[in-house]
């Protein structure tokens, strides 16, 4: 049985165009920047008896603050608005407005101001750490894998791992373009820290198959194919790379769905990479050694 | 002693050490007593401003110790509000400074906010005489020599404020002094003039503030006043300006923290459940690992010093519970494999930590890589995440490992 080799260049394929997509909605629909990268601040405030409307209203002319972004989630009556630069003191006297016109039952839940200096130090940090856990993971599974250099050599396996790293980024972060777009949903530090968690796990499955590739290359070597030594490396690994992926998941559909509001695009973020890195670690991952070393072999 | 009497006792002694990791992490009824779990202001409510902190004014090789200063009265001044335990930390970042203030726990964040943004900047002055109008040429004499105020009043009744200098100060005052006598000295508060004094002569001792004019006594006195108070609670070496802040109320904090701990509870459960379910008598071991995994690593946290648990901390912890039984998965698979080939029961359990060890090995020294850099790349609430997720990776390592191991080999009999 050798089904997932033979069929290896549609998930190869299935692959590149996941990652084209993505790379299409980040290009078409761009991010929508969480203020900790465009500076500003973030206020979170409890209307319970107004409509968003009134909300805007009460700000562009009662305070003469034109440019409010504000979104609304209708179940907790929570509005979170989004300014230039605020003081503490601006807010207290929004805040007094607010009372004054909608009652004495809002409430100030969150309060969050970044200034240009922090928001550029952020923004420039959180790429550069990207490319570093790219890299610092495919260069330790070059490193990992140094004493198999038959018939592929270790570089390759940091390499294809590098791909897949791309592959499970570029997935979540497509999403989140989309997102952004027609919910809203911002990207934060919070979520560079959801795709770095994302790299470091993902990666996890990935090893545990080119693990079996190398051990099955020393037993095999000279009886089976490479193609066959794959295919049946990731068939081996098969239960331990689901279940593995399966404990995480339920552990983030706990978090997602009876955890804090405030971190659940964190969780859905890494959920989504999550499950796209166990495709790529299953699916593509070996696939791509085994076209790669069957070149070096001819 | 045979193999097996040691893995007995290696258990009883991981059990005893993980009933009092329990009891030291439980808030009651022993544990808040020894040494009580510091929360973040992302789960009791509060607030975190960080300062920047202009140094244009200081030498160079002064700077380290004007922050110092800094960060001492910023700390004096939110004691007198009446913060309980108010954490400043000043971070250094090539050229510039920062000061972070953490007001957890505080129910009015914005009175303590304003205490610290209304201390005092103080700073003298030389005055130069120019064409077309006076320039300010500043010295290095400024409010971090300040060791105290005192509202005085002259011979005709005039208020005066006396600021009392250290002995640096002192001699800086006194050579400021005795290189301006007959020229005015400018003293300035918040980057704005007080007064321009003009230098009667050499002066070794405290500065005087003179309230001019007695017209308006009651207002005059008043400001003076104002002003030692001000002074008495500290006066700032060097300007700072506001860069970042965040406040959480209470009650979004309260609601984060329980919903937090329940999902992770719930989690916890799922992924117990899955492992019993799926590996069953296996699973047994590996449920009762995650919880002895539970415990320690909770107990580590708190044991780090100055470790304050935050949302992204909790966060972190919850996913390495969703890893930690990954090892286990690992190693079970391949002690079925192992057992299909024919090997008893006790060397294919054997064979399977053998052959899953490098698996493991490398897939937490990747998650290890990236907690370092999510360390030293981000801010001090995704620090929380970094340091709860690299800790609960070691651990894991430990618990899946090593007490499975021990678990296994005192449970499993032989039947060959």
């Amino acid at each position: 049985m050798t089904w997932i080799l033979k069929h290896k260049n549609y998930f190869l394929i299935g692959s590149i165009v996941l990652i084209l997509l993505g790379g299409l909605s980040i290009t078409v629909f761009g991010f929508k920047l969480g203020i900790d990268f465009t500076s500003g601040s973030l206020w979170q405030v409890k209307i319970p008896n107004a409509s968003p409307a009134d909300v805007k209203n009460a700000f562009s002319t009662d305070f003469g603050v034109g440019e409010v972004g504000l979104s609304f989630d209708s179940s907790s009556q929570v509005y979170s608005l989004t300014f230039k630069e605020i003081t503490d003191d601006d807010r207290q006297v929004y805040l007094r407005g607010l009372k004054e016109k909608f009652g004495g039952e809002v409430e100030s839940l969150d309060f969050w101001t970044i200034s240009p200096v922090v928001s550029e130090e952020l923004k420039r940090k959180a790429i550069l750490a990207i490319i570093l856990v790219m890299f610092a993971i495919s260069i330790y599974i070059a490193f990992a894998f140094r004493k198999v250099s038959r018939p592929i050599s270790s570089w390759k396996y940091g390499l294809v791992t590098l791909f897949t790293l791309v592959h499970d980024v570029a997935i979540p972060a497509g999403l989140f373009a989309i997102l952004g777009k027609f919910t809203g949903a911002t990207v934060d530090t919070n979520f560079v820290v959801a795709l770095l968690f994302v790299m470091g796990f993902s990666v996890h499955d990935t090893i545990v198959v080119f693990d079996r590739v190398r051990e099955n290359l020393t037993l095999f070597k000279d009886k089976l194919k490479l193609d066959e030594i794959v295919n049946q490396s990731i068939l081996q690994t098969l239960h331990r790379s689901v279940n593995t992926t399966l404990t995480l998941v339920l552990v983030l559909l706990a978090i997602y769905f009876l955890g804090p509001e405030g971190i659940r695009l964190f969780v859905l973020t890494i959920l989504v990479g999550t499950v796209a890195g166990a495709y790529s670690s299953i699916l593509v991952a070996s696939p791509l050694l085994a076209l790669w070393g069957k070149r070096g072999e001819n | 002693m045979n193999s097996k009497q040691a893995s007995q006792f290696v258990l009883i002694t991981i059990i005893f050490v993980t009933v009092l990791a329990a009891l030291f992490v439980l808030p009651k009824p022993l544990g808040s007593k020894f040494l009580p779990w510091q929360l973040g202001l992302d789960l009791i409510g509060g607030s975190s401003v960080v300062y920047q902190v202009d140094l244009a004014g200081i030498p160079k090789g002064e700077w380290d110790e004007a922050v110092a200063g800094l960060k001492e009265v910023i700390e004096k001044r939110v004691n007198l509000y009446g913060v309980a335990e108010p954490k400043v930390t000043v971070a250094k970042k090539g050229d510039t400074y920062q000061l972070l203030v953490d007001l957890a726990g505080v129910k009015d964040v914005e009175g303590a906010i304003k205490q610290i943004g209304e201390t005092p900047h103080l700073d003298f002055r030389e005055v130069v005489e120019k064409e077309g109008g006076t320039d300010y040429r500043s010295t290095e004499l400024t409010g971090r020599y300040l060791t105290k105020a005192y509202l005085d009043f002259d011979e005709l009744g005039r208020p005066l404020v006396n600021l009392e200098f250290n002995e640096k100060g002192t001699e800086l005052f006194r050579q400021i002094t005795a290189r301006n006598i007959g020229k005015p000295l400018a003293i300035f508060v918040d980057d704005s003039l007080l007064q321009a004094p003009t230098v009667a002569g050499e002066i070794n001792g405290p500065a005087q503030i003179t309230f001019g004019a007695a017209t308006a006594q009651e207002q005059v006195l008043e400001e003076a006043r104002v002003l030692v108070k001000r002074f008495n609670a500290g006066a700032l070496s060097a300007p700072i300006v506001q860069i970042h802040q965040r406040t959480v109320s209470p009650t979004t904090a309260e609601d984060a923290l329980r919903s937090i701990i329940i999902a992770g509870l719930f989690g916890t459960l799922l992924v117990m459940l899955f492992m019993l379910g799926y590996y069953r008598l296996m699973g047994i071991f590996a449920a009762v690992a995650l919880v002895i995994y539970t415990i320690l690593t909770l107990a580590v946290f708190k044991i780090i010093p100055n470790f304050t648990m935050t949302l992204a901390g909790i966060a972190g912890f919850v996913l390495s519970i969703g890893m930690a039984v990954d090892a286990n998965i690992l190693i079970f698979e391949r002690t079925r494999e192992e057992l299909k080939k024919g090997l008893s029961k006790v060397s294919a359990i054997e064979e399977g930590f053998r052959r899953a060890w490098p698996s493991i090995r490398d897939s937490n020294v990747t998650t290890i890589i990236t907690a370092i850099i999510l360390w030293y790349l981000t801010s001090s609430f995704v620090k929380g995440f970094a340091l709860t997720l690299g800790i609960g990776v070691i651990v894991s390592m430990f618990s899946a490992i090593f007490v499975t191991r021990t678990m296994l080999r005192v449970f499993t009999k032989n039947e060959s």
